[in-house]
């Protein structure tokens, strides 16, 4: 892993979304530096033309304030920008352009005390069923071994391979507390909450390895829960996923077909 | 009891009714039923609380900026399940965190801003002889205390105390060991005291009023009060309620906040299920998210005061600021969600509620433009409380601007649980609220005990405290915009926490000098108390009416009626003698 692209401020964004975020962070920080300054500017002018000395008196009849209600209608309508001209609408397109089911990667994730396991659909693009009741050492997801469409799945524990310029959807939820699915250079994070199933998506741009985290507090090894970001080429991306797919079993074409 | 006051038109005057015979000492200063003692004992309980919880702090500054390494002599006096071999364990780490945030804002500032300054300052401010109810008042202190040190027993619980954050989500709160059963029975009483206090709080400035003092004569520090108490009465009871229901998922099997299906450490929890852990999201932040303001707006009361006070000037837009602080009050309301975008609710919940929160930092900086106009003009004397309050007002707007990104949800994505929301809510609470409560405390030191703070000490404090502050917080930004996630014990696990370890060691560091900086106040305090210089009623040439009292007043307040005259803020009238003209003076 390249340590050397992690600094003091945003790391590079290896995302396609994650671009509108990062001018959002950008036009964010230089309004909150052009309002301070010019607030603390005046606040310094202010305490120095004003101190206490012989011969000074306070006025007792208060300034007009127009310029203040022009700097405060400044405030709202830059507000207002950032609101509905910025932060709103790059909400509104990542959460709801969700990208085709067909084309993108589909994985599901159940997060626990202190892993991520995530499932691949093998061929046939679906997951096998899972319960709750069926979770063991071995089978951290509780797949059902008797459906035999999970007969392909690939189960990875604390691994998330990724190829590029694929969108990716993530089914996330948690088998016991909450847990966020964070994953800085792609700009996504999602709570993975217990008995329920959220839907995250993105796409990367760049091959690299790079960090998974908790980011929301789920007990003493919290902060041990680390996973990895393996972004591949599509095409070591697909020779992972054949080296790593199940010993084909008796019939597998039978479970080709199948329909729910 | 026979210190009844006359409540009734709230003008008697229980002092020339009842003569003066003492009370014994444990009806003088422990159960005591007088606003002024009662303020002085929340405000000295909190004062050690906050202590505390700075110190919780500072132990878990040495795992951050070390992480793994022993702790030197303190590390081995901890004992082998909170410290193996001197190295902070983990458990205790999330332990000593969860209370740290507990402590600070229900234990410590709170109870400083309200049970302190608000008892104390309140029923002077307005002229009354005590509170509407006294006995009422006494028993929320008497229910608080008992709260907090229930609160500290939880670290003598097997398993240590409460180790789910201060915000105790669930499900982990629900499978977290006893201690936090214990925090829960804990927070019950705490808020109990903080509903009576707050009835006691809106009884008191609607029915006590001298005469004369109408609701647009009112000091802003008691609109302030008043608009908290509100926060304080509608926000508590769904905490209240959902910390019951947290007891009877932890003991009586219930399932709450838990759904089905649960697997914890391969074994499936033996519960009914069907229970939602966004509930307890929902019902926290419907409290806590007022909360924040009633951390800020007793601090902008004292703020208000101590500004008038040393610019020798009328407040810049004082009816603006009593509109703000309303307007904050009913918005405060409608904004709690925004602690929980990334839970995956739907876009129409998320853009409203990032909606409200751009809608309720308007009149933050309506009131924070206010303050800096009432600089505009004056003739302003750097006394110890008014270096404090002058600090305040750049210390919030960091605070206050950093949460613009936060409340937006497109930037919240990136920036949600990491460090650049601690440095947020720090710099709104610390250098924000405990900077004005130390302006508070230097400013209303003389009218409690009759002598004054040495104001070079206080000055030396604040200095160091300014720089060390800094040092602490400023830093975080970083951290968060480099994505270091939050509560993490060892943040040298991930890269990019590595990338920012060098500032863990500066904040460490800062934090510890800040701890420094406390001394001279300590000494300060302790110092002034026996041997400061003595004042008359009003040291400060101050316009509101608790500077009508004698310093300290008695019981029962005032020697005669106070008479309100005129509006909070009269200073520097032209004409006058005097470059301050009181309220309770016909004669300015």
């Amino acid at each position: 892993m390249d340590e050397k692209i992690y600094g003091w401020w945003l790391p590079p964004d290896v995302s396609v979304h994650g671009a509108k975020i990062d001018q959002l962070m950008s036009v964010l920080h230089w309004f909150m530096l052009l309002l301070f300054v010019g607030w603390g500017v005046f606040f310094v002018y202010c305490l120095v033309r004003f101190r206490a000395r012989p011969g000074h008196v306070a006025m007792y009849t208060p300034v007009k304030g127009i310029a203040t209600k022009y700097i405060e209608a400044f405030v709202v309508v830059v507000e207002i920008f950032l609101l509905f001209g910025l932060s709103t609408p790059v909400w509104l397109a990542y959460k709801n352009n969700v990208p085709d089911a067909k084309k993108a990667l589909h994985v599901r994730l159940v997060a626990e005390q202190f892993a991520w396991n995530f499932q691949y659909p093998g061929k046939d693009g679906k997951f096998g069923k899972s319960d709750p009741s069926l979770i063991s050492g071995d089978n951290p997801l509780g797949i059902d071994p008797e459906d035999p469409v999970g007969k392909d799945d690939v189960v990875t524990v604390n691994n998330l391979h990724l190829p590029t310029n694929r969108p990716v959807i993530v089914d996330v939820s948690s088998k016991d507390v909450i847990h966020s699915f964070n994953i800085p250079v792609l700009r996504v994070k999602q709570d993975t909450i217990p008995g329920q199933l959220v839907s995250v998506w993105f796409e990367a741009t760049q091959t690299g390895h790079f960090e998974l985290a908790c980011a929301q507090l789920c007990g003493l090894g919290h902060y041990r829960m680390r996973g990895d970001v393996l972004i591949d080429t599509p095409e070591d991306f697909a020779k992972w996923q054949a080296e790593n797919a199940p010993p084909p079993q008796e019939e597998p074409a039978a479970a080709a077909p199948e329909k729910k | 009891m026979s210190v009844e006051h006359h409540n009734g038109n709230g003008k008697g005057h229980a002092h020339a009714d009842h003569g003066h015979h003492e009370l014994p000492f444990w009806r003088k200063y422990v159960f005591s039923v007088d606003h002024k003692v009662i303020g002085i004992q929340y405000a000295v309980t909190a004062l050690v609380f906050l202590l505390f919880g700075f110190s919780l702090m500072m132990l878990m500054r040495w795992q951050l900026a070390y992480p793994g390494q022993p702790l030197p002599v303190l590390g081995k006096l901890l004992g082998e399940t909170a410290m193996p071999g001197g190295v902070m364990a983990p458990e205790f780490y999330n332990q000593l965190g969860a209370m740290h945030g507990t402590i600070m804002v229900f234990l410590g500032v709170v109870p400083l801003a309200v049970g302190g300054f608000g008892n104390f300052v309140v029923p002077l401010q307005i002229g009354a002889p005590d509170m509407a109810f006294p006995r009422l008042n006494m028993v929320s202190y008497w229910a608080f205390l008992p709260g907090c040190i229930l609160m500290l027993s939880s670290f003598l619980m097997p398993g240590g105390s409460a180790q789910s954050g201060w915000t105790s989500y669930p499900p982990l709160s629900d499978i977290a060991p006893t201690g936090q059963t214990v925090w829960c029975l804990a927070m019950v009483l705490i808020i109990t005291s903080s509903l009576l206090g707050s009835i006691n709080f809106i009884v008191t400035i609607v029915q006590l009023r001298a005469k004369g003092l109408s609701f647009w004569r009112l000091p802003f520090f008691v609109h302030a009060q008043l608009v908290t108490a509100f926060l304080l009465l509608l926000a508590f009871p769904p905490l209240e309620a959902a910390t019951v229901m947290q007891i009877m998922d932890r003991v009586a099997g219930t399932s709450f906040f838990l759904p089905s299906g649960l697997v914890v450490s391969g074994e499936q929890l033996k519960i009914a299920g069907g229970g939602s852990p966004l509930l307890w999201q929902h019902l926290f932040w419907f409290l806590a998210h007022p909360e924040v303001y009633v951390l800020i707006l007793p601090g902008m009361g004292i703020v208000a005061e101590v500004i008038a006070n040393n610019t020798r000037k009328p407040l810049w837009g004082y009816r603006l600021l009593v509109y703000s602080v309303i307007f904050i009050g009913f918005m405060s309301f409608v904004v709690w969600a925004h602690h929980m975008f990334m839970t995956g609710m739907g876009t129409t919940m998320s853009t409203f509620f990032q909606t409200t929160t751009m809608i309720i930092s308007v009149p933050s900086v309506v009131i924070l433009t206010c303050f800096i106009m009432s600089l505009y003009g004056g003739n302003i004397r750097f006394t110890a409380p008014m270096l404090f309050a002058t600090a305040f007002l750049p210390m919030f707007a960091i605070g206050g601007l950093t949460g613009l990104p936060l409340g937006l949800t497109a930037s919240d994505i990136y920036l949600h649980d990491t460090f650049y929301v601690i440095g947020h809510f720090h710099y709104v609470v610390a250098p924000g609220t405990l900077f004005a409560l130390f302006a508070g405390i230097y400013y209303w030191f003389p009218k409690a005990t009759g002598r004054q703070l040495n104001d070079k000490l206080g000055k030396i404090h604040f200095w160091l405290s300014f720089v060390a502050i800094n040092f602490v917080f400023m830093p975080m930004f970083f951290q968060g915009m480099a994505g270091l996630s939050r509560r993490l014990y060892d943040p040298t696990v991930y890269a990019h926490g590595r990338g920012v370890q060098a500032l863990n060691v500066v904040i460490s560091w800062g934090a510890w000098g800040l701890a420094i900086a406390q001394l001279p106040f300590i000494i300060n305090f302790f110092m002034s108390l026996r041997a400061g210089a003595r004042v008359a009623e009003n040291p400060w040439h101050s316009t509101t009416l608790e500077w009508a009292a004698p310093s300290p007043p008695g019981h029962g307040n005032f020697l005669t009626e106070p008479v309100v005259y005129r509006e909070p803020y009269e200073y520097s009238v032209p004409g006058k003698t005097k470059d301050y003209s009181p309220q309770f003076q016909a004669e300015g």
